[in-house]
């Protein structure tokens, strides 16, 4: 099972406790320059880029930039990493980074070939690496690290666990859940791809033990079943925490891709009954609005 | 992108699957050849991108010159859940002995290739019980996995070799074309005891477009859908009245849904993307602006580090250039919302601070 905070954050003996090394791939990119400076802003500890052809050079005066993940790997030290290449590009740029001895890869990247996740994943399982996307917005835990493209004002620190497939749905809902006085743990993107490095379950794998976790929001849609299986896990292992779902796509039509490649209906699969159905199988309740994801949070932790 | 049958068979014929003499055609003069060259007795089929053909009167038998003069129209004309015929297949009919199930598909939550098989074919696979399910990783169908299925299934002899040919030339293709999904249903046992796909169901992958040029023919988009796709947005046409615009595939569906809720019919889903800017909400506006059946326009926009007065300069230009002419019901979560809301009075937009306030007033303003 994955570490995640062992990965984000270390631990508290650790010299880089909080301050571990994140090597940007594509940072003098014009998406990758732009969220290098944001994450850098927000506190994370960025201690390298990589871009083919412009090792020796500095990113904003300050980060080193490398040839290969190989050379930044062997500089930093570094065990995560975030992709910004373009989609054709992904494959070539997640073996680099894997071979190199990358364990957390985070990949922004839309559009990337279904193949391609699936070889990049393969060889992931081979170096015991964690991939978080493709078409993820990232991963975060709010007021220390952010590794992606959020926004920074939806979030705040707390004891709430988001995991999200859609992006703007995150922001939308840790907004929602901010205003409410729910601060987030950690958030989770999983990326609306067909196939996902890491899967809501993974991902609820990663949160279910955190210490003090107060309650777990998952927000899915349409397309898939991993919502499902997520349902099933919790009743099988009997996941006692307060959680609240929400299901976008309700009103999309059958067969036709809605803006993400994984979000899809065909036949039943992946409909939002379905999910909504074991949701309700689970006893977790689903909002039919992201502004009543928190009204209904709060609703489960007075029972 | 879903390929027609017509499609997906000139691929399986392009691998060497075995089928029935078939001819596609769009019209009933070019079809009147085609039953000549063909000759009596073929089945007539309705192409479209949907199941259910057969119940809704899309397959017909078809015996003479007069029998098809009075069905080939009829089925030309037909709309399956709201799908018109892209063209009309004229098959060879088939004295078939039993129908099986044959099909390989992206599982999506165990992250593998899966080939799905069963001795009951011809109905949806989902009623069938008798499921035979292998995992085969990325797509690879080797030998022994391939004549266990036949086993499974019950086959002997050229029968089993027959589905043992069909399932390897099916991984061949999954494989070289980046398929989510291949299926052959009805694969049928013919007196002769061969196996023949009689139809045929392709989904690929649109992602890995890019390297198959030769799979293009086949995409179908609209004008404004291509449009929407060089602009890089996502844009799904639907057939309501009010035009859904947001930035993020999450966040818009999530809005037609809630308008849906408040009785109000969507004209069409467009992701402009993660960002906004100016440039991106005035393309958006320019697409819609040539969907005839829009009365308004729903913009839901989270826009984080966007500036919403970036966004109100958008609106205040497609007014200005004549581009629209309809009102726009708005929520601008983001940056100078006020400065937004002051740039924008005594124009048409309105903007809310909650989407429920937009969506309400959205409905109540189409209203005629």
């Amino acid at each position: 099972m994955t570490d995640i905070f062992g990965l984000l954050k270390g631990k508290p003996e650790d010299s880089d406790y909080e301050k571990k090394g994140v090597i940007v791939q594509g940072i003098t990119g014009s998406y990758g320059s732009i969220h290098a400076k944001q994450m850098i802003a927000y506190g994370t500890n960025v201690v390298a880029g990589v871009t083919p052809g412009k090792g020796g050079q500095k990113f904003e005066e300050t980060v080193p930039i490398y040839n290969s993940m190989q050379e930044a790997v062997d500089a930093t030290n570094a065990k995560i990493s975030i992709l910004f290449v373009p989609a054709k590009f992904f494959l070539a740029a997640a073996k680099d980074a894997l071979n190199s001895g990358i364990k957390l890869l985070v990949a922004i990247p839309e559009h990337v070939p279904i193949r391609d996740t699936m070889e990049a994943l393969d060889l992931a399982k081979q170096k015991g690496a964690v991939i978080i996307g493709p078409n993820t917005p990232g991963i975060m835990i709010p007021e220390l690290i952010k590794i992606g493209i959020m926004p920074p004002m939806p979030f705040k620190a707390g004891k709430i666990a988001v995991l999200s497939k859609s992006g703007t749905l995150l922001y939308e809902i840790s907004d929602a859940l901010t205003n409410a006085g729910f601060g987030q743990s950690i958030t989770i993107g999983i990326g609306g791809d067909p196939v996902n490095g890491t899967r809501l379950i993974d991902a609820f794998e990663m949160v279910k033990d955190i210490s003090d976790l107060e309650g777990l929001v998952i927000v899915g849609e349409i397309g898939g079943d991993s919502e499902e299986m997520l349902a099933q896990k919790i009743i099988d292992l009997g996941f006692n925490k307060p959680t609240v779902a929400y299901i976008a796509g309700r009103a999309a039509p059958k067969e036709k891709r809605m803006g993400h490649a994984g979000a899809i209906v065909m036949g039943t699969y992946g409909s939002a009954e379905s999910k909504v159905s074991m949701f309700n199988k689970a006893n977790i309740p689903v909002a039919k609005r992201p502004a009543e994801v928190p009204v209904l949070l709060a609703g489960k932790m007075e029972k | 992108m879903q390929l027609l049958e017509f499609q997906a068979k000139e691929l399986f014929r392009e691998y060497g699957i075995s089928l029935l003499d078939s001819i596609s055609s769009t019209n009933i003069e070019e079809g009147k050849k085609h039953a000549k060259q063909l000759g009596y007795p073929f089945v007539i089929k309705i192409q479209v991108p949907v199941g259910g053909r057969g119940k809704a009167g899309g397959i017909q038998k078809c015996q003479n010159d007069d029998e098809f003069d009075i069905k080939y129209p009829q089925v030309m004309d037909l709309e399956i859940k709201g799908e018109k015929a892209r063209a009309i297949l004229l098959e060879k009919m088939a004295d078939i002995k039993k129908e099986l199930y044959l099909s390989i598909f992206l599982n999506r939550s165990k992250r593998c290739y899966t080939i799905i098989a069963s001795a009951e074919g011809g109905v949806e696979i989902e009623s069938v019980k008798t499921q035979i399910i292998k995992e085969i990783g990325l797509g690879d169908v080797s030998d022994e996995v391939a004549k266990e299925v036949a086993k499974e299934m019950g086959l002997e002899g050229i029968t089993a070799e027959g589905v043992v040919d069909t399932l390897k030339k099916l991984s061949k293709l999954t494989i070289e074309k980046e398929a989510e999904l291949v299926e052959i249903n009805p694969l049928a046992i013919m007196q002769d005891d061969r196996v023949m796909a009689l139809d045929g169901k392709f989904v690929t992958d649109d992602n890995a477009n890019f390297r198959h040029d030769e799979l293009q023919k086949y995409q179908e988009r609209t004008e404004i859908e291509e449009q929407a796709e060089k602009s890089g947005f996502s844009l799904v046409e639907l057939d309501g009245d009010i035009a859904v615009v947001g930035n993020g595939a999450g966040l818009v569906m999530s809005t037609l849904d809630m308008l849906s809720d408040n009785g109000g019919k969507p004209a069409c889903f467009l992701d402009v993307g993660g960002g906004a800017t100016t440039e991106s909400v005035y393309e958006a506006l320019t697409l819609i602006s040539k969907l005839d059946r829009v009365k308004g326009i729903l913009v839901n926009l989270y826009g984080g580090i966007v500036k919403t007065t970036v966004v109100a300069e958008a609106f205040l230009k497609a007014y200005e250039n004549n581009l629209i002419d309809i009102p726009v019901f708005s929520r601008l979560k983001g940056t100078e919302s006020e400065k937004a809301k002051e740039m924008l009075q005594g124009s048409r937009t309105n903007i809310f601070d909650s989407v429920e306030e937009a969506i309400n007033a959205a409905v109540m303003g189409t209203k005629k």
